[in-house]
């Protein structure tokens, strides 16, 4: 219509143009839409003109729920935001209190929650890019993935008793030690993993359907990429070297070596290389977390803070008082605010925690990443086909639970 | 090692600081906890976001978070904070600037296009107006959601609850109805909460006086 209007005014032939445009719902029920999605498109054709996100389906309020709750207890929503990669979220609103109590983790906590921190990257990692495969037509993977991932989800159960939904991670270090053995089956793993990365990039990497369907596809210049606030693999793979675990380091990514992998198109089929890239450098620092890691507690020593000893409370008052006022009351955190942010698998997942003296957080603002990722796939799939909005989609590394909250 | 790392950072931290603190429309710059955080003036906003960006002093590339707090006693109730981020200088700046339901906040979406989803949110959560937002939808919320759920003064089970009717053959609203009322309990402990027992409150005027006097000091 423009272009009539504008042809018109400068004295051309006046033409009509018939543009054959009509608005088709992708999701929210379909499984590439990774969940709850509803993408309104805005077809040309068989060209995308327009994308327009609709999310919220899975809004559970969850901001709101822990204003009304103690410190310790907001710790487990965190598991149900981005349920992939479950200890990472936790880990932001332990780092976020602890900031904002003044307290620091024991060394062997921080050790743990780096370890933690890792495999469940590759949790994640195997969960997108073997789901990703299968979004784009390749079963094989997925298979494959999801038996790794098992094993990877025993530890988590080991350690935590769940598999998914951990609530591990706390305020002050870790609920509770490895167990026995533990560590020496993370070990073994950690050696057979590359093996499976090696297996896993030959179904992929070079296969002539895989690199048709995401090399150029959904390209963002490194300048686009930061506009629109991205983070994680997707801004590394525009080619931008910007890691939270090296330029910001917590817990003890200070003490680890690693590469960061850094794409240089910014297009679907980078966003998959630095990831498979970035597993391989989470087995070296799997390898440099057991290597490094003594005995020696793994929470807080003021029960304040992290509670007694199951033994103790057996014959001390004092531990049991405690125990009860840490599982009713919580503690009370001094007035502040504090904007932490870790290194997720998925990018700068972030908490701003408003504190105001009570044992209830006053405001926590979670800032999900995959926010900003799914409110760019307008400028990122216009022009493409359809079947390249579902490529686009898997290679952000979409979950919903953290998106809507 | 933790430690070298927190006595280096306060000086470029505070040069920082005071470079913000230069700039126009910001009323106070104060670092809390290692992190800058700046009010502003809302009327402002624009332009120093600008220099923010553009200035090779601050290059904040990124913004990567908005959120809106609601402290309902103020006369301006929300905060709006802005948490921005510089990837060339490995940076954070928080800008905070207040507003109320009425008041206008202009948009920074044509400076970080990733802003106009934030700011949807925070008109969704808050119920916060932005000026010159190109797309000023709800976004978390249900469609045809009614209030704003992260103020204070929004109850935290709602108004509404919906279900399948099976004899209609749709989703229907229908009014909160709770089998169990809901229960928050208050645990400010009652020896720092009352502060005025019954007929003891000359004792408390002397000690809020007393208190007056220190804080003047």
């Amino acid at each position: 219509m423009d272009d009539a209007t504008s042809e018109a005014a400068s004295g051309l032939r006046r033409k009509t143009v018939e543009i054959d445009s009509h608005a088709m719902n992708f999701g929210p029920q379909h499984p590439a839409a990774h969940g709850v999605l509803r993408l309104v498109l805005e077809m040309d054709g068989e060209m995308i003109a327009r994308a327009d996100p609709h999310i919220g389906l899975l809004h559970r309020g969850t901001e709101k729920l822990i204003e009304y709750k103690s410190y310790m207890q907001a710790v487990p929503y965190f598991d149900r935001l981005d349920y992939v990669s479950p200890m990472c979220e936790e880990q932001a609103f332990a780092l976020a209190v602890e900031k904002l109590l003044g307290i620091e983790a024991p060394e062997r906590g921080k050790w743990i929650r780096t370890l933690f921190a890792e495999i469940t990257r590759i949790l994640n990692h195997l969960l997108n890019i073997t789901t990703y495969a299968l979004d784009v037509g390749a079963i094989t993977p997925s298979l494959w993935g999801f038996e790794e991932r098992e094993k990877l989800l025993e530890f988590h159960e080991a350690v935590s008793g769940a598999r998914l939904h951990a609530n591990y991670y706390r305020p002050g270090g870790v609920s509770r030690d490895l167990p026995a053995g533990l560590e020496d089956k993370i070990a073994d793993w950690a050696e057979h993993f590359p093996k499976f990365i090696d297996d896993l990039e030959e179904l992929l990497t070079g296969s002539r359907i895989w690199k048709q369907r995401l090399v150029d596809i959904g390209v963002i210049s490194p300048e686009d990429a930061l506009a629109w606030g991205f983070s994680g693999p997707c801004l590394r793979a525009s080619g931008i070297p910007w890691d939270l675990r090296r330029a910001q380091p917590y817990d003890m990514y200070h003490e680890v070596e690693f590469f960061v992998p850094v794409g240089r198109n910014g297009d679907c089929y980078d966003r998959y290389i630095v990831r498979i890239a970035e597993m391989r450098e989470s087995v070296k620092i799997i390898r440099q977390c057991l290597a490094k890691m003594k005995p020696g507690p793994v929470k807080i020593r003021d029960h304040k803070f992290a509670p007694p000893p199951r033994a103790e409370m057996k014959h001390s008052m004092e531990a049991l008082i405690h125990h009860f006022k840490l599982y009713t009351e919580g503690y009370h955190v001094p007035a502040g605010a504090t904007y932490t942010v870790v290194e997720t698998p998925k990018g700068e997942f972030g908490v701003y925690l408003v504190a105001d003296g009570t044992n209830r957080p006053y405001r926590c603002k979670i800032r999900p990443t995959g926010f900003s990722h799914l409110q760019a796939i307008d400028v990122m799939s216009r022009r493409h086909m359809l079947a390249d909005a579902v490529a686009i989609i898997g290679s952000l590394d979409i979950v919903f639970g953290e998106i809507d909250r | 090692m933790a430690d070298e790392v927190r006595e280096e950072a306060p000086s470029p931290l505070a040069r920082l600081a005071g470079e913000v603190a230069a700039l126009a429309g910001i009323a106070h710059v104060a670092v809390e906890n290692g992190e800058l955080v700046a009010l502003a003036q809302r009327d402002a906003l624009v332009p120093l976001m600008l220099t923010l960006r553009d200035d090779p002093r601050f290059s904040c590339e990124q913004l990567m978070d908005l959120c809106g707090v609601d402290w309902p006693e103020r006369v301006e109730r929300f905060d709006v904070v802005y948490n921005l981020l510089s990837v060339s200088l490995n940076h954070r700046i928080r800008v905070i600037i207040t507003t109320d339901e009425r008041a206008l906040v202009p948009s920074v979406s044509a400076i970080w296009p990733a802003a106009t989803w934030w700011e949807r949110e925070a008109w969704d959560l808050f119920g916060i107006l932005f000026s010159g937002q190109p797309d000023h939808r709800r976004i978390l919320t249900d469609y045809g959601f009614d209030g704003h759920p992260l103020r204070k003064d929004f109850p935290l089970t709602g108004y509404v609850e919906v279900r399948y009717d099976e004899e209609r053959k749709s989703v229907v609203y229908e009014p909160v109805a709770l089998t169990q009322e809901f229960r928050s309990f208050d645990f400010v402990s009652p020896w720092e909460a009352i502060t005025t027992l019954p007929g003891d409150e000359k004792a408390h005027a002397f000690r809020a006086e007393d208190a007056a006097a220190k804080r003047t000091e």
